[in-house]
């Protein structure tokens, strides 16, 4: 949340609003990495109800949502296709592995991009990921 | 801070013997301070008149929420802009492609208007990011709202009393459960606690069930806001074109005689004007 605000900016409350109605898993961070809001689908694939959750710091996800690279490898925070998207505000895509909080590890292509409101202003980053098979 | 209603109608005037209590021009509303400065909020049609009271003025400033044509349609008919004895301001939206003098050009230049705004004599155009800024002795926050295209909201300050202005809001779209938690509401800190919500009130019920994402609020949406914000008054606005006197009448009696609330509900009228302390 902006500091002095009670109310997310607009854009991320659209956004949410959107996610909330779209079939891709879609999860939504703030300038802080914080998680804000994952959508229905994005429950399956994480392991539980954001209702059940809430919103998550970014050390805090970081600990929960262990993330390799698609061979089991270690993986760099910094790495993390969402985590570029909001320290570097670019788009960016990788294949990664996601250990779920109901024990299961899932293979998923994820997408991440800022969020830029107008006036230069930085807002986040949404990430969109999908479940590939395991081969 | 003197609040007068110059024209609260939305989308179209609405001008004729069916409207004449409420008002058919649209969106313009009057601020005056201690010292009589003029703030002028949106320049639908009712700004002409509005502008009639500026006379021996020697600086306007005028506050565009968007550039629909219904709240910027009066522009070139607001006498301070061709009087070179005044310095006119006008604040509205900034975009990421283009200025605000090149978007406010569009309407006011040939062919939707004979005169060019590059020839009105002392106009100064200001695009307004969300945030703060002072203009005169009012301290005004802006921030953008749930409406297509960027549009603002502003939130005045003086002296202690507080004006929200959201003539054009949805705070509703895409909330099954409207009202959420207000973190997660349009508009919300423009509004919060504020004296005075000006706001969008331009369907029934039912029509906003065919009018979904196209900007506004049913009257039960603006009521709901309103008691999110927890505002010491609500003045209903943006009336639709197509909304009789009469029609408003039974609206706003079915409002007080339905709802418990927690603060004045006032239907916007032309000419009606607010002392906030």
């Amino acid at each position: 949340m902006p500091a002095g605000r009670a109310q997310q900016p607009i854009e991320i409350i659209l956004l949410r609003q959107w996610a909330s109605y779209i079939a891709i898993p879609t999860w939504i961070v703030d300038t802080n990495g914080d998680l804000i809001y994952y959508n229905e689908p994005a429950e399956s694939i994480l392991g539980a109800k954001f209702e059940d959750m809430g919103p998550i710091n970014s050390a805090e996800l970081a600990r929960r949502f262990v993330t390799t690279a698609e061979d089991g490898s270690p993986i760099r925070a910094e790495e993390l296709p969402i985590v570029v998207a909001v320290n570097e505000c670019r788009p960016d895509h990788l294949r990664i592995r996601i250990l779920g909080l109901d024990g299961a590890s899932r293979l998923i292509n994820v997408s991440a991009f800022p969020i830029e409101g107008q006036s230069g202003r930085h807002l986040g980053a949404v990430a969109m990921f999908w479940e590939v098979p395991d081969e | 801070m003197k609040v007068t209603l110059w024209g609260t109608r939305g989308s179209l005037g609405s001008a004729g013997a069916q409207t004449a209590e409420y008002g058919g021009d649209t969106s313009a509303v009057e601020v005056r301070g201690n010292d009589d400065s003029l703030l002028v909020l949106d320049a639908g049609s009712g700004v002409r008149r509005l502008g009639e009271g500026a006379a021996g003025l020697a600086r306007v400033d005028v506050l565009l929420t968007h550039l629909h044509m219904d709240h910027v349609q009066g522009l070139g008919f607001f006498g301070p802009l061709f009087d070179p004895e005044v310095e006119t301001h006008l604040w509205g939206p900034a975009s990421a492609t283009s200025t605000l003098h090149e978007r406010i050009t569009r309407y006011l230049s040939p062919p939707l208007f004979p005169i060019p705004l590059r020839d009105l004599p002392r106009v100064e155009i200001h695009d307004v990011a969300p945030g703060p800024f002072t203009v005169g002795e009012f301290t005004v926050e802006a921030d953008l709202v749930c409406h297509p295209g960027g549009t603002l909201g502003y939130r005045l300050t003086h002296d202690g009393s507080t004006l929200a202005y959201l003539p054009d809001h949805e705070p509703a779209l895409g909330v099954r459960d409207f009202p959420r938690e207000s973190a997660w509401t349009s508009g919300f800190d423009l509004a919060s606690g504020a004296d005075l919500l000006i706001h969008d009130a331009q369907y029934t019920e039912s029509e906003y069930e065919d009018h979904v994402g196209w900007g506004h609020s049913s009257m039960d949406h603006a009521i709901a806001f309103a008691r999110l914000a927890g505002v010491g008054r609500l003045v209903s606005f943006h009336h639709d074109p197509g909304h009789s006197d009469q029609m408003l009448e039974e609206l706003a009696s079915e409002i007080r005689r339905r709802e418990d609330l927690p603060f004045e509900f006032v239907p916007g009228k032309e000419g009606t004007t607010f002392h906030l302390d």
